[in-house]
């Protein structure tokens, strides 16, 4: 797969160093990550795991370069980042897509800016639309969509773009059982296709052991590494093995950890 | 019916009423209350409340616009009106957007422009009529400054605080998608704050019929103002009332062409069933 755009196929290198990121004035600032350290390979999918509030979109929020981080700093390929580029492509909690624009039009937002030709914008956003399932909503409109259709459009959107590093926050979240299995499966189809970078966010520990080639379980908040675990299963996994049950049930207990504190 | 707004609306307020029954509800409500004021105008008469002359029945008003429609005199002063409204409005517009889009873009000019519009705003534009007046003579130029005034607030106001509260989130999506400067002001800014935009316009259409009769009511020789002050000078009521209701008329069809530019513009918010 070859294509126009940023990153290229292939991913690139991300390194997080002594990431420390606190929110308010500096007098009472409260902290939401402490001391965060990853190095994601190129081509590498990491998945994120840790309570809710632990600081996962923070972190996010931080390597797509929409805010600074306190202390640390990030590197793509070596780089120190600079602000938010197109080839950090991001899917958001929220969705986020423009209203204003249908369906096919928010998918060919950043092939358009980028200059792609229209022909082969139009290829890019049937493929992509195709991928995700949503080809027959091409011309609605967002408040036509319900809220898993908005994620995958949000998905089809990332990657049109084409960015050798998509950073996503819990893209599965507002889809039924079925389809978000359908969507783990076509997500590890395209990492094996394209090898983008991927972080990962999820509060499926199923989901990271399907997808993930490493999972970071990180503490309540503040947020820091807990526990990095790699996973050492074959490409096209299945969620009924034994290996990948056991995966499941240890990384379970260390989550279990973390959320009990945040209950206390 | 096909979007989730759609549905909850109907959830809450009940099935929409079909086109016709709507309308007929439309036409009821102007019937009914022109029945009400032929009632009020025949008690005068009847039970010798006051001299009737005060207020006329309706359809001695309408007879009147009709007359002055047919004698032509009437179209002069729409003309003279929708001209000054239209410039007056116009300008007032052109301004507000020229000024606000910035204003709500970039912090400086928002902290350069603001303190002047915070001091000027409470200054009822009514206040400002006499000056304009001193200052550029009492023809048709205060006139339309008049309305240019009074309308570049509100407009000015609903087009920086739209710009300005943009959701941050899809801007964070269009500078990932690699939309910067430019062209993350004209594909993601601006039509993100469409809305609210057209809102303030809107207030500015309404403002402008609202404030044309009074700089009318001064030193005009043309204009649906001049008619209703002419008509009290001579007590015309029935003048003073017809002129009215042509502005209550225009002033409709103003707010009228506004809604056509959302339906057109604004099209994604409640898009066509399919
Ligand atoms: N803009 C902000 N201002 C102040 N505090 C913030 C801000 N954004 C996040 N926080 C705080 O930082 C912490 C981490 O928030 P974050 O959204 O990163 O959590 P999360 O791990 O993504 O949670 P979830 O799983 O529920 O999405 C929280 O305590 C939150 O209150
Ligand atoms: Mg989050």
């Amino acid at each position: 797969m070859t294509m126009a755009g940023p990153g290229g196929a292939g991913g690139a290198r991300v390194q997080i160093e002594g990431v420390h990121k606190a929110f308010g004035l500096d007098g009472r600032s409260t902290p939401a990550l402490i001391d965060v350290s990853l190095e994601v390979q190129a081509a590498e999918l990491l998945c994120l795991l840790g309570p809710s509030g632990c600081g996962k979109s923070t972190l996010l929020n931080i390597v797509a370069g929409f805010i600074p981080p306190t202390r640390g700093r990030v590197r793509v390929d070596g780089a120190p980042i600079a602000g938010p580029g197109p080839e950090r492509g991001v899917v958001f909690q929220e969705y986020a897509l423009f209203p204003w624009l249908t369906v096919a039009q928010n998918v060919e937002f950043g092939p358009r800016l980028m200059g792609v030709p229209a022909a082969r914008r139009r290829e890019v956003v049937a493929r992509y639309l195709d991928m995700v399932g949503l080809s027959e909503h091409a011309t609605k409109f967002p408040v036509q969509l319900s809220g898993g259709m908005k994620q995958r459009v949000a998905i089809a959107r990332a990657l049109a773009n084409n960015p050798s590093i998509v950073l996503m926050d819990e893209p599965f979240g507002a889809l039924d059982a079925q389809t978000r299995e359908v969507m783990q499966e076509e997500l590890s189809r395209i990492q094996r296709v394209e090898h983008k970078t991927i972080v990962f966010v999820t509060h499926s520990i199923r989901e990271a052991v399907y997808l993930a080639d490493r999972i970071v379980v990180m503490t309540s908040s503040p947020g820091r590494v807990k526990d990095v675990f790699t996973i050492k299963l074959p490409e096209a996994r299945d969620r009924f093995a034994a290996e990948f049950t056991r995966y499941e049930s240890e990384i379970t207990r260390v989550v279990k950890e973390e959320v009990a504190k945040v209950r206390e | 019916m096909s979007t989730v707004t759609d549905l909850v609306q109907w959830g809450l307020r009940g099935a929409p009423l079909p086109r016709r029954r709507a309308l007929a509800l439309r036409l009821g409500a102007v019937l009914a209350f022109l029945g009400l004021w032929s009632l009020a105008s025949g008690l005068v008469v009847l039970l010798g409340l006051f001299n009737p002359i005060f207020l006329a029945g309706p359809w001695r008003v309408l007879g009147k616009v009709a007359a002055l429609a047919v004698n032509g005199q009437l179209w002069g002063h729409v003309a003279a009106t929708l001209e000054r409204v239209a410039v007056g409005f116009a300008t007032g517009a052109a301004l507000a957007l020229g000024l606000g889009l910035p204003a709500g873009h970039f912090r400086l000019v928002r902290n350069l422009l603001e303190p002047i519009v915070e001091i000027l705003r409470p200054v009822p534009p009514l206040a400002m009529l006499p000056l304009f007046i001193v200052w550029v003579g009492i023809g048709e130029t205060s006139k339309i400054a008049f309305i240019t005034y009074a309308t570049f607030f509100p407009m000015f106001l609903t087009t920086v605080h739209a710009v300005q509260h943009v959701d941050p989130l899809l801007l964070r999506a269009a500078t990932s998608l690699g939309a910067r400067r430019a062209r993350l002001f004209f594909r993601v800014v601006l039509p993100a704050a469409l809305p609210e935009i057209l809102i303030g316009i809107r207030l500015g259409v309404a403002l402008s019929f609202f404030v044309i009769v009074i700089s009318e009511f001064i030193g005009a020789e043309e204009g649906l103002g001049y008619l209703i002050n002419d008509g009290r000078n001579f007590f015309l009521v029935e003048q003073m009332l017809g002129a009215a209701i042509v502005l209550g008329f225009l002033g409709y069809g103003g707010n009228g062409l506004v809604v056509l530019l959302e339906r057109r513009w604004l099209r994604w918010e409640r898009p066509p069933t399919s």
